[in-house]
């Protein structure tokens, strides 16, 4: 068994464990810990699939940034020390049955198609040559330049045998999504701040 | 086995959803819901990296990853700031409670 493979199974088993513990546990704050052990698992994964500036992206935003801002929810809606919210077996029977019922639908989809020669096949002769001059260059590992020129709508790492690109660039969805994060923070203190009590006026004069 | 393909990151990623749903549906705390949502998103995320690694999708599923990262943190920030609001009114955050559109 070669090292990529061993870490794949090692990573794989970490996230689904842990994924699998965050479903199982009633303690909020252990949830937490669950899901960070699963995040950053898929980081992990998302650097053996050579996407290292996404990976580092999970680890940076999701791992140190939404986590963290998960937990200081739990801590500003705890109203003991050990918040636990039971749900009760019966709802829990219900959702292993229809979540076991959806990853079968799914495994079975995953496993019946041959991902390598079908979808090949069906997308055609000249993405097959897209491909051929696609994983030429994508297979150096070091994907943070072409990203960064992807979203500024510069695509060198796509170009036709004319010399002009062949894939679009990403400047306005960039723009848009950075328009939308600012406007959803904004959004979110005023939604969270903390409301004053208006004094009725007759107390003020009294 | 020897060999790691798309078939085996795509099952992982599978099981991932499948643990977000069953999260969503099944917790009745509020934040708890918030990491279900946070696992289906992991789960696709993991689809779009794996696509763009063994398919012609090639640089662009990365950059949909990215998207999706960001959106997911803008929808935290927000969901959180529901939550609050919700624990501020009902003093809980058991989302059983908010029952006061129900008809």
């Amino acid at each position: 068994m070669t090292l990529e493979a061993l870490l794949f199974y090692l990573f794989a088993a970490i996230a689904c464990g842990s994924a699998l513990a965050v479903v199982l546990t009633d303690n909020v704050v252990r949830m937490a810990f669950w899901l960070v052990m699963s995040l950053g698992a898929v980081a992990s994964l998302f650097f053996l699939l050579e996407a290292d500036f996404l990976g580092a992206t999970q680890l940076l935003i999701y791992v140190g940034g939404t986590v963290v801002l998960l937990v200081f929810g739990v801590m500003l809606t705890a109203t003991g020390p050990y918040v636990q919210i039971k749900t009760t077996p019966a709802e829990m029977f219900l959702g292993a049955g229809v979540g076991g019922l959806l990853l079968l639908v799914l495994a079975s989809t995953v496993m019946g198609i041959n991902w390598e020669n079908d979808v090949a096949h069906a997308l055609g002769a000249e993405s097959e040559a897209a491909l051929a001059a696609d994983t030429t260059v994508d297979q150096s590992g070091t994907t943070g330049r072409p990203l960064g020129l992807a979203f500024v709508g510069v695509r060198p790492d796509a170009v036709g045998p004319d010399g002009a690109a062949t894939r679009p660039g990403y400047l306005l969805p960039f723009e848009i999504v950075s328009v939308h994060l600012l406007v959803v923070l904004i959004g979110a203190a005023y939604l969270a701040r903390a409301k004053r009590r208006v004094e009725p006026a007759t107390d003020l004069l009294s | 086995m020897d060999t790691v393909g798309l078939n085996s990151y795509l099952l992982v990623a599978a099981m991932l959803f499948v643990c977000g749903v069953v999260c969503m549906a099944v917790k009745r705390n509020g934040i708890g819901i918030l990491m279900g949502v946070e696992l289906v998103l992991n789960g696709a995320n993991l689809n779009l990296v794996a696509f763009a690694r063994y398919t012609v999708l090639g640089l662009d599923g990365q950059v949909m990853a990215l998207f999706v990262i960001v959106l997911a943190a803008a929808e935290a920030a927000i969901a959180l700031a529901i939550a609050l609001n919700f624990y501020n009114n009902h003093l809980t955050i058991d989302v059983d409670r908010g029952s006061e559109l129900q008809g």
